[in-house]
């Protein structure tokens, strides 16, 4: 929506926006350019491209690895934080009980931990547990950390429901389970799609928890970049991020579709 | 409505039940254990001593290292939430007065970033401050200095980025604010006889204040967790709690010292939230309720 | 052929909300009773714990003698249209109709034979295939009655299904509702907070206010002579006058109100007690001032088209009344009148609630 009530945009407005935009634009394009330097380090395109850095990463298997690790833990954690925050949802959206908002803030609250606590707090349990290095552990705790986001949206699209539809089915002949799975899950079907990408994608970013009980056998993508990078910055890691960069914007473009991406990023209901 | 139905009285437990035990099993669980761990005794040749102490609470207090850790981290986090306020919300007014197709393409490019990792736009800021980076060369080929400034490993280096990362939160939480404002208000300012900076001053921005408030602790506790940034950014030199903890984990492998520092931040952080929500609710209950 | 009984009947939500309190009626087969309240009063609640919603702390419901208090909403065949009508948007309107028999298992053709059957009930034939979302709110409406109306429901319940129709299309669907549930003869509670809604369409009205039944009868009975204050002023204006008890007798008593004596069932049967007595607007009727049995002078002339609208100063307090236009001229503003009524129409009612 326009809000035009304060006035017009005037020429310093647009030059402070188009500051503004530069800046956040900046350090993505220059990741983007330099994935297509010839160059054997860090360095523009303009006086040679190439793809030789793309070739570089499909070359390099412990980068490979990483990417599907990734993929693979973040549909995975995607699947169990959806699988666990509809149920609740619909606990906190259609019921009144005893510790309903505790509840709640407990699932949201790891939104507000520092994942370096988490981090140490999952190494210490890892290790008390004989998990370290357990791909399943790694799911579990990712799967934990994004269940506030698939929770989120999913209670977003219950929330703005009607509960008539389903008291009318009810009464209609349908039991519980049946209006539950033709009625209330097909209306918030988008929300808990949307839901699900977006736990899909935290969960593919997350390095901070991860580079604490990432051993070697569990290195996700980012963890690797991050070693990379702290290494030092050679240009495959550039072309590493440009494929991040691509599959975060193919889904954003999904998310869009599904749920708008205003309702993802804004959290509006 | 959340009136349970005839049978329901038992339906709400079966339907949490899964979120109870995943988040008791891996959250509550894990962080009790932190938390004992910070009262462990160590040593450094046998490691962690099944010894309870709280020497590890003594070593933090005492230590002005550790003084120094947490006060750097807590300006760092100041200076940051402080540019995002003066940038962000001047921007989120801009976008506010966009035409709703522009409005929507900026917020895709504003906000996008959120879903990009940051170790990924981290790196592209490694690329544009380091001595030969981009911003040092400019800098150097117009003129404007005459030796490379040291961003990398250094505090405004980190600052610069994590503004980066912090900022489309701050556009979200104020966004969020003007949202509900009602446009007629400073109509109704202007029509009163307020000058279009009068009715906003007076008018507008106070009503932003919760907005830019929350937006405000938001960024204050993520830059003071934020991992990836400083320990890539500020790396050695620029020291953080975060990435202290980590050296302590990784590198020193003092678990419990390491355990009492992130027990620490984490009550900071919790302290922060709450006094500051405690603030703003005390504040604004009567005029926002 | 379905008869309903509701006994003790209450609710008493977390908090301590008594939202419903020991409502008894009875529902004979066939019947179209009405559940008239403001806002709050209880009668959604009520509504609920027939159609197996809420369940009640105390009470019970029967269907042709048999107990479903507790039974589960969907084995009780009733059909209940909701206020915002609750239809499946994602299901087209055939789908929506056709869903309460899908899940009773009947087969196709039978089946789409009953969609067809219910979409013309409610005159919607041909629109089988649209979504809830092209439709407009009448046609809405009716796909929600033709939706229950199609697994022909022991019972149909309505929670002010009219409410979100404008004032035009309301008066038609009345009519109409009334007529295809004559002709259907199904037992049916409406859910209102119109009086005109349940005035024009029911057999029977139950007023509701505080969780409890305040009155109950036919439109004419209780809006004519109700037993209670608060359902005379609930159902129309009521305007109050006092008066004097002047003779006491057998039971009836005599009150004079102005210049009149006006035959009245009060309580109060001592000679020179006060008393109040009410009066419909529309039983008093304009005079000369020395034919009327009560003087005043006109404070507000109003035309409302079918009728006048007068509030007059009288000596027994201000007073409203309505003429009908019958295109004669009427006493301006300021003019001195007289006004009259016939016995029998200024009536004494209980200050108490009839129950509760
Ligand atoms: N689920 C609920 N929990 C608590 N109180 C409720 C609930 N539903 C209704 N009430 C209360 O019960 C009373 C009656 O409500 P309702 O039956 O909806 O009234 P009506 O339909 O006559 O407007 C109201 O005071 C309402 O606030
Ligand atoms: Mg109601």
């Amino acid at each position: 929506m326009s809000n035009r009530s304060m006035g017009k945009n005037g020429p310093v407005s647009l030059i402070f926006h188009t500051l503004f935009t530069a800046f956040i634009v900046a350090p993505l394009i220059v990741i983007i350019l330099v994935s297509f330097s010839d160059k054997g380090y860090i360095s523009m395109p303009f006086g040679g491209a190439s793809l030789r850095w793309y070739q570089a990463m499909l070359d390099a298997p412990e980068l490979m690895g990483a990417i599907w690790l990734s993929i693979w833990l973040g549909l995975g954690a995607a699947l169990l934080a959806t699988a666990v925050s509809v149920p609740a949802a619909i606990a906190i959206a259609r019921y009144r009980f005893i510790g309903r908002d505790a509840f709640t803030a407990l699932l949201l609250s790891p939104l507000m931990m520092p994942h370096v606590v988490l981090g140490v707090a999952f190494l210490r349990f890892f290790s008390l547990m004989g998990w370290t290095g357990s791909f399943l552990a790694l799911l579990l705790v990712h799967a934990l950390i994004v269940v506030p986001y698939s929770l989120r949206l999913t209670l977003g699209a219950i929330i703005g429901l009607e509960r008539d539809a389903e008291l009318a089915a009810r009464s209609l002949g349908a039991s519980r389970w049946i209006s539950f799975r033709r009625i209330l899950l097909p209306l918030i079907l988008p929300g808990v799609a949307g839901g699900f990408v977006l736990a899909f994608i935290q969960s593919f970013d997350e390095v901070t928890m991860t580079v604490f009980v990432a051993t070697p056998g569990t290195t996700t993508l980012p963890v690797a970049l991050y070693h990379r990078v702290a290494l030092l910055t050679d240009p495959v890691t550039t072309s590493v991020s440009t494929v991040m960069i691509v599959g975060t914007m193919v889904l954003m473009f999904i998310l869009d579709r599904v749920v708008g991406l205003d309702k993802v990023l804004i959290g509006k209901k | 409505m959340a009136e349970a139905t005839s049978q329901s009285n038992r339906q709400h437990w079966l339907l949490s039940l899964p979120a109870v035990v995943m988040f008791l099993g891996l959250l509550v669980v894990p962080l009790a254990l932190t938390a004992i761990l910070s009262f462990n005794a160590f040593d450094s040749t046998r490691g962690p001593l099944d010894e309870y102490t709280l020497s590890n609470y003594i070593e933090v207090f005492t230590d002005s290292y550790y003084y120094d850790l947490f006060a750097r981290t807590a300006l760092m986090s100041l200076g940051v939430t402080a540019i995002c306020i003066l940038v962000g919300v001047p921007e989120t007014i801009i976008l506010s007065r966009m035409r709703p197709a522009w409005q929507g393409a900026f917020f895709v490019i504003i906000l996008g970033p959120l879903l990009i990792s940051v170790v990924v736009r981290t790196l592209g800021w490694s690329i544009l401050l380091g001595r030969e980076g981009f911003i040092n060369t400019t800098l150097l080929s117009i003129g404007l200095s005459d030796a490379p400034l040291q961003l990398m490993f250094s505090m405004a280096g980190v600052v610069i980025v994590l503004t980066h990362v912090m900022l489309p939160f701050m556009v979200i939480s104020v966004w969020s604010t003007l949202q509900k404002l009602d446009p007629q208000i400073a109509y109704a300012a202007r029509s009163l006889g307020a000058g279009p900076l009068t009715a906003f001053r007076r008018i507008v921005l106070p009503q932003l204040l919760p907005g830019i408030l929350s937006g405000a602790i938001i960024v204050f506790t993520l830059s003071a967790s934020a991992f990836a940034t400083p320990a890539l950014i500020g790396g050695r030199r620029v020291k953080v709690v975060t990435t202290a903890v980590y050296d302590e984990f990784l590198s020193s492998l003092n678990w419990p010292l390491g355990a009492t520092v992130a027990v620490l931040l984490l009550i900071g952080i919790v302290l922060v939230v709450v006094g500051s929500n405690r603030i703003i609710e005390r504040k604004f209950k009567q005029v926002f309720a | 052929m379905t008869k309903l009984s509701i006994r003790g009947l209450s609710k008493t939500y977390a908090g301590n909300v008594q939202a419903v309190r020991k409502v008894d009626l009875e529902v004979e087969s066939g019947e179209f009773l009405s559940l008239l309240g403001s806002s709050g009063c209880g009668k959604t609640t009520t509504l609920q714990m027939v159609a197996g919603f809420v369940s009640p702390s105390a009470g019970s419901v029967l269907v042709d003698g048999e107990d479903i208090t507790y039974a589960a909403p969907e084995k009780r065949d009733m059909g209940i249209v909701f206020q915002s009508y609750a239809l499946f948007p994602h299901m087209s309107v055939s789908q929506n109709v056709g869903f309460g028999l899908e899940m009773r298992k009947v087969k196709r053709p039978e089946l789409e034979q009953r969609v067809s059957e219910a979409l013309s009930m409610v005159r919607l034939t041909g629109l089988g295939n649209r979504y809830p979302s092209e439709l407009s709110g009448g046609q809405r409406q009716r796909v929600a009655i033709a939706r229950v109306l199609a697994i022909r429901p022991r019972v149909l319940l309505l929670d002010e299904p009219m409410s979100n129709l404008d004032a035009k299309l309301r008066g038609e669907m009345h009519v109409e509702l009334r007529a295809l549930q004559r002709r259907l003869g199904i037992t049916t509670i409406l859910v209102t907070h119109d009086q005109v809604e349940a005035m024009t369409m029911s057999d029977r009205i139950a007023v509701m206010a505080n969780g409890v039944i305040a009155e109950l009868g036919t439109p004419q009975q209780i809006y004519d002579h109700p037993t209670s204050e608060f359902a005379f002023k609930f159902l129309g204006h009521a305007n109050v006058v006092e008066g004097e008890v002047v003779s006491a007798d057998n039971g009836q008593t005599a009150v004079q109100v102005g210049a009149a004596i006006v035959p009245a069932r009060t309580e109060t049967v001592q000679i020179g007690h006060k008393t109040k007595l009410f009066v419909r607007p529309e039983r008093l009727r304009l005079c000369s001032t020395e034919q009327g049995s009560i003087q005043g002078k006109v404070v507000t002339k109003l035309f409302l088209g079918g009728i006048w609208f007068y509030e007059i100063d009288s000596t027994v307090g201000k007073l409203r009344l309505t003429v009908t236009n019958a295109g004669t001229a009427q006493p301006q503003e300021g003019q001195a009148v007289g006004i009259t009524w016939n016995d029998g129409d200024m009536q004494y009612v209980s200050s108490e609630a009839a129950h509760g």
